[in-house]
């Protein structure tokens, strides 16, 4: 792991991970705070794969001919462009590069990435650097590279270990490959693995998803994600299902499957911490906790997205941005000015607030007063949410709950959260332009 | 040819040069004035003609024609009735170009049909007036064509232009024969009492039966066969033969010029920039420019400030005569000062005045709403601006707690809703919800205090939150029709089944030739307000006409039904039902909810109700899942941009109780269907 030693050179002792982050007692009215500016985790896009699953309409090419040596360097170049940018001061908290099929690229091209972040800020030891990786066995024979190029969280899109199911998806692997990479990747990083499973999948039924999610739970590490197929206009599957060839379990039968495997995963020793993400033994996905706790994050890479402050430009407010989506425009473009941000937007305060609001909810622990406080100094959940009939609905069927910790929905509530949130979200509004309209 | 095209040019420019120099005459040359001259008909189809008519228009002008050549016994007024697409705006055309009133080109299409609906339908909404001037045995005839609406629900309109005449062409086609409309329209002009030339026309048509169509016209109307007259009136066949049967069959208008002046108004139009410009019928004496006018309904006195003929375009003369028809202005500001039926008369010669029509009826009452309330005032004065020009619609503001601030109108009938909702997106580019069509009911009332507090036993019902408890009522009666139904007989069975379940009454069957039935039956008109005539229409291919007059009120077994949500009564769900319906039309209308009410975190239940007693229930179910598997960074700007657009859903949804429900829902509860 030489590159990883070499990356966490700067690393200041005192810096924790930022879930133990403490908020100072003055806190800035701006959204653009110090406390949030001076971090972020960086998300690298790489955008091939060898071909197309049948459910995905990602951002992702199905490369033609072998760019990679341009590619790293592009990638490189554009982190070096974005960080600077972003004058992250303290440290990248996380790095995580996803697709496309990631582990479709070079060792070397992760290594160098990670070197140019290395030379620009200080990485904390801590730092976690996640992989998503196809279990194939390319993918596999490469593990070892990678662990050493300074990856140490992989993230393995086993998907299911039906053969029948893998291929009608459309993966390239089988379960025996899924089963060889999971071996070997937490041979390399014990306790830094997680394993996509989806469920909800063509004439699949709760009976066969809970056998499938039993035999998974015992080869698995202590991170699970679990995705519902979700079908995407577009897609193969999408006109399959149109066409009448396949048919989707219900949405009855799918809210079975979720409940059913939050309460297997949880006799497992599971803490479920987000919607689709859990964890045991504290390994919880810390670049992904950056995303629902309203955390800076920069996107490089072909059609990345980024949230973060231009203080290098003096910016004030965060934007969102948006890189190139056609990597060989994004290519041109990279070469020409350094990056290829395609759209920039700036967020308001109240669209912040909303972000913080609708990712925050995700979470079982939901929104805590102080985490609010931090981007709401001015207006708390109390006096957003508490007056509110509405909410106060909500909170009867035992859906959400508001109380001294904080906002958060029930265990039941939860798997409802989207049509809570737009209720949320008009609340949230009212409050904020009434507050507004008062000062 | 050259001759041909010389003349052509000759009376497009004398009518050109009248009209611009009119014009700048009244009032001084200014922007709007030019956009109403090129407005011209004429003028825009043929704008080369425009710089010779600035020329010829610094000349005096001078009356082109001299009235006082055409006494009563040399006039005929008459009006063209048919059924729709039987062809009556084409022979208009012919009329007009044989007489010179119009240049023979082949852009004259419907040249009376102004209006953007008109064309399209194929259907006359506003009446028009051409006047011809027609040599017959050497001797020179003013023919006054008046163009009347093709459709029953304007019987109105058509009694008031067959008022003005003595006779009418009765136009059939000569493949689809007698149809409803043309029966409807038979009876009009033959109660009447005028003279009637039948017209059988297509007869170019590969498919023209004219022998069949004769002996249906001798069957129905009792009208010999020698009588008729075949006609192409597309390729101008025997167009000449119309014109000579008007001149030699229809008698001529009563009246001397040695009367005193006396005129019948049968139309009036609102000119922003001229005030009133009423149509009149000369029953007797003369009328000049200058003169002092009096209107017998309001009594008031106005000055002749212009006056003329319609060719079928405004065209100035000196004076009228008895039996001439033609326009007038005479400074009345509002069309109520026109009041159609009125009669004027000479301020100091008064004189008896004629009898005048009843006002005309709404019995088909629809709300209307603009689509988002910031259109509201838009839609307010596209309204005002239409109905003045159709006094036959009824107004009233209205407002629901779904669609906000709108409109009750009552129209005369379907098509005369239809038109007007098509002239309003049409010509004011208005996008306005139209409620399904209610019709007004009545309650015999019983209770002596609501008597007094209505001033008469019986109610009139138009909006379901006033309709008065059983209790208080002796009886509740409903509008009935008199449905005329054609159709060839192999759809006898279908049609009479359709009748039935729509509570008809068969009053008669008659076949008019070997294959085709004419049906009639007593309707409640509430049952053909909504989609009979689709019905109809789809269910015989398209070959059955159907019209309908309005025939009374009859006592019927009324009940008001609720909609509730969740136990809630949805105010603006509320409805008037026959009790016999009251099931299929709950269920149809749950049914509908439920399609468009989003399922929810709870259950809903979507109750149809009489009184206290659930008739009709459909269910939403909960969600049991509804969240996004996915959220990670690269996933927020898409989440973020639909939940908004849910939350500002949510914020215009309205709430029964605890349950969300989109406009959208009432919209498809409530919306007249699409066809």
């Amino acid at each position: 792991t030489y590159m990883f030693r070499k990356a966490s050179r700067g690393f200041s002792p005192g810096l924790r991970r930022f879930s133990d982050l403490k908020v100072t007692e003055h806190v800035p009215e701006s959204p653009a705070s110090p406390r949030l500016t001076e971090q972020a985790s960086l998300y690298v896009h790489w955008p091939y794969c060898l071909r197309r699953c049948t459910y995905c309409n990602f951002n992702k090419y199905i490369p033609k001919e072998n760019n990679e040596d341009i590619m790293a360097k592009c990638l490189q170049r554009e982190t070096e462009t974005l960080l600077q940018l972003s004058q992250v001061s303290w440290y990248v908290n996380s790095f995580s590069q996803g697709g496309g099929t990631p582990s479709l690229a070079h060792p070397s091209t992760i290594a160098k990435i990670l070197e140019t972040v290395s030379k620009q800020v200080n990485l904390s030891d801590e730092v976690e650097v996640t992989l998503e990786v196809n279990p194939t066995p390319v993918g596999m024979s490469k593990l070892k590279d990678y662990h050493h190029a300074g990856v140490n969280r992989f993230s393995i899109g086993v998907q299911s270990l039906q053969a029948k199911d893998l291929k009608s998806l459309g993966r390239d692997h089988n379960s025996l490959d899924a089963l060889q990479t999971l071996a070997e990747a937490r041979k390399l990083c014990p306790g830094g693995v997680s394993v996509d499973i989806m469920f909800g999948r063509p004439n699949q039924t709760t009976e066969l998803w809970s056998r499938e999610l039993s035999e998974m739970l015992r080869v698995c590490d202590d991170h699970v994600s679990l995705y519902q197929l979700t079908l995407e206009r577009g897609t193969q599957l999408f006109k399959q299902v149109q066409s009448g060839q396949v048919t989707m379990p219900t949405e009855e039968i799918t809210a079975e499957m979720y409940q059913c495997a939050r309460t297997t995963l949880q006799q497992h020793g599971f803490q479920q911490y987000e919607v689709s993400n859990f964890a045991k033994n504290n390994s919880e996905s810390r670049h992904n906790l950056s995303y629902w706790t309203g955390r800076q994050y920069i996107g490089v890479g072909p059609g990345a997205h980024g949230r973060f402050v231009p203080l290098g430009e003096g910016g004030v407010a965060r934007e969102a941005r948006t890189q190139t989506l056609e990597p060989d425009v994004w290519i041109r473009e990279v070469r020409q000015r350094g990056h290829g941000t395609r759209r920039r937007i700036q967020l308001g305060h109240l669209e912040l607030l909303e972000e913080v609001l609708v990712m925050g909810m995700r979470m079982t622990m939901g929104i805590s007063h102080k985490h609010w406080e931090l981007f709401s100094p001015e207006l708390s959940l109390l006096e957003i949410f508490g007056g509110s009939l509405v909410v106060q609905e909500l909170l009867q069927r035992g859906q959400l709950i508001l109380d001294d910790r904080g906002l958060r929905c029930s265990w039941e509530g939860l798997a409802l959260l989207d049509s809570m949130l737009p209720v949320l979200l008009v609340e949230l509004e009212r409050s904020f332009s009434q507050k507004l309209a008062a000062n | 040819m050259t001759y041909f095209l010389v003349k052509q040019l000759c009376d497009i420019s004398l009518l050109g040069r009248v009209l611009p120099f009119k014009v700048c005459r009244r009032k001084i040359p200014s922007y709007n004035i030019c956009y109403r001259v090129l407005r011209h008909r004429l003028v825009k189809s043929l704008p080369v003609l425009s710089s010779s008519f600035r020329s010829l228009s610094t000349q005096p002008a001078k009356d082109a024609v001299d009235l006082s050549k055409f006494p009563v016994d040399k006039i005929r007024n008459f009006c063209i009735i048919a059924h729709i697409d039987h062809g009556k705006s084409t022979l208009a055309d012919r009329l007009l170009e044989m007489t010179g009133a119009i240049a023979k080109t082949e852009k004259n299409k419907q040249v009376l049909d102004k209006l953007q609906v008109e064309r399209e339908r194929g259907i006359t909404v506003k009446a028009q007036t051409a006047s011809l001037f027609y040599s017959h045995d050497g001797q020179e005839y003013l023919l006054n064509l008046i163009d009347t609406p093709g459709h029953v629900d304007f019987s109105y309109e058509v009694s008031r232009s067959l008022s003005a005449c003595q006779g009418v062409l009765l136009i059939i086609d000569a493949n689809q024969g007698i149809q409803a409309q043309t029966v409807a329209n038979f009876y009009l002009a033959f109660e009447a009492q005028l003279a009637i030339i039948p017209v059988i026309n297509k007869i170019d048509l590969k498919n023209a039966d004219p022998e069949r169509v004769e002996s249906q016209i001798e069957k129905v109307f009792d009208i010999p066969r020698e009588e008729c007259i075949r006609i192409s009136a597309k390729l101008g066949t025997n167009v000449e033969a119309v014109l000579q049967a008007v001149v030699e069959r229809i008698p001529h208008p009563g009246g001397s010029v040695d009367d005193p002046f006396k005129a019948l108004v049968f139309d009036s139009n609102f000119d922003h920039y001229r005030g009133v410009v009423a149509n009149i019928a000369v029953i007797g004496g003369r009328v000049k420019k200058g003169d002092k006018i009096v209107s017998a309904h309001l009594s008031k006195t106005y000055e002749v400030n212009e006056l003329g003929l319609l060719r079928p375009e405004e065209h100035a003369t000196q004076k009228l005569f008895a039996g001439q028809v033609g326009y007038i202005i005479a400074g009345m500001k509002d069309v109520k000062e026109a009041q159609i039926g009125d009669t004027l008369y000479h301020h100091d010669h008064p004189v008896q005045a004629l009898p005048g029509f009843k006002p005309a009826k709404a019995m088909v009452f629809a709300g209307m709403y603009p689509m988002d309330q910031s259109e509201y005032p838009a839609l307010r004065s596209a309204i005002e601006r239409l109905t003045l020009n159709d006094s036959s619609v009824t107004v009233q503001r209205d407002s629901s707690l779904a669609l906000g601030a709108g409109w009750r109108l009552g129209f005369l009938g379907l098509l005369h809703m239809e038109v007007f909702n098509q002239r309003l997106e049409q010509e004011y580019n208005a996008s306005v919800i139209v409620t399904s069509p209610t019709v007004p009911y009545k309650a015999i009332l019983s209770s002596a205090k609501l008597i007094k507090e209505h001033g008469g036993e019986e109610a009139t019902i138009v909006n379901p939150a006033q309709f008065p408890d059983r209790s208080v009522v002796l009886e509740y009666l409903e509008p009935m029709v008199l449905g005329t139904i054609l159709a060839p007989d192999a759809y006898t069975g279908k049609i009479m089944s359709l009748c039935l379940s729509r509570r008809g009454v068969q009053k008669s069957m008659v076949y008019i030739d070997e294959q085709r039935v004419m049906l009639k039956y007593l309707f409640p008109l509430n049952e053909i307000v909504v989609d009979f005539y689709d019905l109809l229409k789809s269910m015989s291919s398209g070959y059955a006409s159907f019209d309908y007059e309005n025939a009374d009120y009859q006592a019927a077994d009324l009940i008001k039904m609720d909609i509730l949500l969740n136990g809630r009564p949805v105010e603006e769900l509320t409805t008037i039902v026959h009790r016999e319906r009251a099931y299929s039309t709950g269920k149809a209308m749950c049914e509908r909810l439920k399609e468009s009410i989003p399922r929810q975190m709870f259950e809903i239940a979507i109750q149809a109700a009489i009184g206290s007693k659930v008739i009709a229930r459909e269910t939403v179910k909960a969600f049991r899942k509804n969240v996004l598997a996915k959220c990670y960074g690269g996933d927020i700007t898409r989440k973020m941009k639909l939940l908004k657009r849910q939350a500002e859903g949510k914020k215009k949804m309205r709430r029964v109780g605890n349950v969300d429900v989109p406009k959208d829902a009432f919209i498809s509860v409530l919306k007249r269907k699409e066809k």
